[in-house]
């Protein structure tokens, strides 16, 4: 076992994390935690842009942004967080450039920018191009041009290191617990601040367009500590994935003129959404396309997706504009995009709940304190600046506005705090869970287990949901955590044991879909990217607020412990705009 | 369909040498490689080890040598592997092997950041972005395409006889700023890149160009690198 110090440690090397990185790094002396490479983190999948109203090509303003934040969250967004990132938003993107992201560039030279979902002028007029972008792969350069900064300014990163525990002492985070991938071995990180920017938990679901290593681990960690999570019944499923596999496919497409069709090659979404058609926001035109299956009029031998037509536009438009994206289909599905319509199907993209913060990027032990030292960022956070449902490119955005806040905020604290002292033996809980793993003789299999919890889910919590769905949900996810507990891996050694970590992966995976599922049974309306068939409509009497999560366990008179999820509310922050019908 | 897969297994806590196993799955025409790694790992032997994450080819995690090629076995499709063939993967070249298919990543990535990969400037910041033109854009545009995958590195002979070879990504990473028109920095990348374990070692093999998942022409960039050298000039 092998022990460190450092004044800040950010677990994560993703945009947010390496945007924190960069904050505080300048001011302190800090370690980045990664379990994978910085270069491998799923921001690099990231594709149609960032927005910002810079007003290159046409008006607009961030308030206009705001407001669109804000409507296309379903009112459930904290106002004084969107105004933050909207305004911020500007800044962020310039900050990019200046660090050397190759934006594509309008015909004076500036930054180009286009449509995207949900993002209009004054207001919902009609829809406004503010998304900033590098062809359809802006996420990548947005990781590589972090990661280049990162190397220049020489951050210090413990790579394939997975952070499994969180260290606590009276209230305040002091450190945490690393297991190095390579050689099996334990490290303790002592620090004055921690920041989480781990990203989310896709894959919950089987349909996905996340990186079979967004399991959720941050959530994971804080949430065993007691912390709770917030608004986690919210969960973004992309419109357009490839059909069957999930991959995804840039709203760009859509941005740039592509046209969803059904079997009867009727552009649907006229039905939906008169004003923005196909550039409504994705909760809207997942569930039209959930519904144009559902009514028989789905594409391909089962019915069972519609179509992404391209065909209209010129070769070398999609070429220059969406590169990336026509290769997946011509790879994974064999289509010809500049001739053939593409195969697509909603898939689970995004967590707009998690680790609850303040829009410094503190984390929150309950509605209104602030855990000393404990920070968090990006999808693993809940600012919240997505409510409901998140607004494509704001992803982007909101790590690099909040991954930079918080890492100000982790530096400006250590920089008066003091190193705690750490509890007797603070690698305990890990050695238990590594080599508990590592030990036990169940008959059980991590892959069938994640398989059947996959299934589950994405039968019975995907777009569509009832009381009825969300009960089987819960109860298959019970058993599935009894089953767990048989679970044995094959793999016993020390050296790059992925497949404990797996297992270690599959336990965070359970807890949080059982928060989730439980959060979604209380939610009794539908808003943004919950919707419930038995409760179809918005309730702001019963529902306009925030639910917080709460990991407790109660020890019965034989001392028998069991966990028990308990559920609050936090009240929705409304400074501008009262809530109004969502149409577009 | 039933295929064959030999993999290139090797774990120093087990034994000191290497060696092929040969694993049967079933698999539908479509699934990728990396498909078919995970079921043997989940269904079969959970010891066996690589590396993935994003799985549809932009992480850059799963280099591998498939049927004696460098791809990404994310990217790789079974139907284009000739699978009524035992289908053979081995983990990539000239860099050390730590077990199975994951190897040392560290000398790649140290090669990358000695090329000085970031955007060099003087002067005061401008208040809004710089401007470039479309044609300055596009310039660059090829080599800002890498993922950091190693596939075109360790598919160099150069690299594999000569493991000081900075190998074709670095001079790719340093491409993509040597080229850019913002930037200020190409006199000192390019002495970097003139030193003796630098560009002149390429031999134009092309092997880079072939192996890239991107479809970055390696090459071609190298060239370029050699040629602003020789006239001092971008």
């Amino acid at each position: 076992m092998q022990r460190h110090q450092y004044d800040v440690v950010i677990v994560g090397a993703g945009g947010a994390g390496m945007r924190a990185a960069l904050e505080s790094s300048k001011r302190t002396r800090t370690a980045v935690l990664t379990k994978l490479y910085p270069t491998r983190s799923h921001t690099g999948a990231a594709q149609g842009g960032m927005c910002a109203a810079l007003a290159n090509v046409e008006e607009d303003n961030w308030e206009w942004h705001t407001f669109d934040t804000v409507k296309g969250g379903d009112f459930l967004v904290d106002q004084d967080a969107a105004e933050v990132m909207c305004r911020e938003a500007v800044d962020a993107v310039l900050d990019l450039e200046k660090m050397g992201l190759p934006f594509n560039r309008t015909a004076e030279g500036k930054i180009d920018q286009r449509f995207f979902g949900g993002h209009t002028r004054n207001h919902g007029e009609a829809v406004v191009r503010r998304s900033c972008f590098a062809a359809d792969r802006t996420g990548h350069m947005i990781l590589q041009t972090l990661y280049q900064q990162c190397i220049k300014q020489n951050v210090e990163f413990f790579n394939e290191f997975y952070v499994l525990d969180l260290l606590m002492v009276g209230g305040r985070a002091t450190g945490v617990v690393a297991y190095e991938l390579a050689t099996g071995e334990l490290h303790i990180f002592s620090a004055k601040s921690i920041v989480f920017a781990s990203g989310g938990f896709g894959k919950v679901f089987r349909t996905t367009s996340n990186a079979h290593t967004l399991t959720g681990d941050g959530m994971g960690i804080t949430w065993r500590k007691g912390l709770p999570l917030e608004d986690m019944e919210f969960f973004q499923f992309h419109p357009t994935g490839l059909a069957g596999l999930g991959v995804l496919l840039s709203e760009a497409a859509r941005g740039e003129g592509g046209i969803l069709r059904n079997s009867d090659n009727e552009r649907f979404m006229e039905r939906y959404a008169p004003t923005v058609k196909d550039l409504a926001p994705r909760d809207m035109v997942a569930r039209a396309m959930a519904n144009e299956v559902r009514e028989g009029r789905g594409c391909g031998p089962d019915k069972a997706y519609v179509m992404l037509d391209l065909t209209h536009l010129e070769p070398a438009h999609i070429d220059a504009k969406l590169p990336d994206i026509t290769e997946f289909a011509r790879t994974y599905l064999g289509v010809e995009p500049y001739t053939e319509q593409i195969p697509v199907f909603p898939t689970a993209h995004y967590a707009m709940g998690g680790i609850p913060t303040n829009i410094k990027g503190e984390a929150l032990a309950n509605n209104d304190d602030v855990i000393p030292g404990l920070y968090a960022a990006g999808e693993v956070a809940c600012v919240s600046v997505h409510g409901a449902n998140r607004l494509g490119t704001n992803s982007l955005l909101d790590i690099n506005v909040f991954g930079r806040r918080a890492g100000i905020a982790a530096a400006d604290y250590a920089a008066t705090a003091v190193f705690e002292e750490l509890p007797a033996e603070p690698e305990a809980f890990v050695v238990d869970l590594i080599e508990g793993m590592r030990n036990a003789e169940g008959t059980e299999r991590v892959a069938a287990i994640r398989t059947d919890l996959q299934a589950t889910m994405d039968i019975n919590a995907q777009v569509y949901r009832t009381e009825g769905s969300l009960k089987q949900a819960l109860s298959d996810i019970e058993g599935l955590k009894r089953r767990f507990a048989q679970v044995s891996v094959q793999d016993k050694g020390k050296r790059f044991n992925t497949d404990l970590l797996e297992a270690v992966e599959l336990g965070f995976l359970l807890d949080l879909a059982e928060v989730l599922v439980v959060s979604a049974l209380a939610r009794k309306e539908s808003r943004g990217g919950h919707f419930r068939e038995d409760y179809d409509k918005r309730d702001d009497v019963n529902f306009m607020r925030h639910t917080m999560a709460y990991r407790e366990i109660s020890v019965a008179e034989d001392g028998k412990e069991t966990v028990n999820i308990r559920l609050d509310y936090k009240p929705v922050v409304q400074t501008r705009y009262k809530p109004m019908e969502r149409k577009y | 369909m039933d295929v064959k897969v030999k993999i290139l297994r090797y774990n120093p806590e087990v034994l000191d040498e290497s060696e092929w196993k040969t694993y049967s799955v079933t698999l539908l025409p479509g699934d990728r490689v990396l498909d078919a790694l995970h079921k043997i790992k989940w269904e079969q032997d959970g010891t066996l080890t690589f590396r993935r994450s994003c799985a549809h080819g932009v992480c850059g995690s799963d280099a591998m040598r498939i049927n004696g090629r460098n791809r990404l076995a994310c990217k790789t499709l079974i139907k284009d592997l000739n699978p009524e063939k035992e289908i053979t993967v081995e983990p990539i070249k000239g860099l050390p092997v730590l077990k199975d298919l994951v190897v040392d990543m560290e000398p790649f990535f140290d090669a990358y950041r000695s090329v000085m990969p970031f955007l060099v400037t003087s002067g005061h910041e401008p208040t809004r972005e710089r401007i470039q033109s479309q044609e300055d854009r596009e310039r660059f545009d090829d080599t800002t395409k890498c993922i950091l995958c190693a596939a075109c590195t360790t598919s160099c002979p150069v690299f594999w006889s000569d493991g000081q070879y900075f190998g074709p990504q670095a001079i790719v990473g340093a491409h993509r700023f040597i080229f850019d028109s913002r930037d200020e920095g190409t006199e000192q990348r390019l002495e970097i890149l003139n030193d003796k374990e630098g560009v002149w070692r390429c031999r134009t093999t092309f092997n880079c160009t072939d192996a890239c998942p991107r479809g970055i022409e390696v090459t071609k960039a190298i060239q370029e690198v050699k040629r602003a050298l020789i006239f001092r000039r971008v």
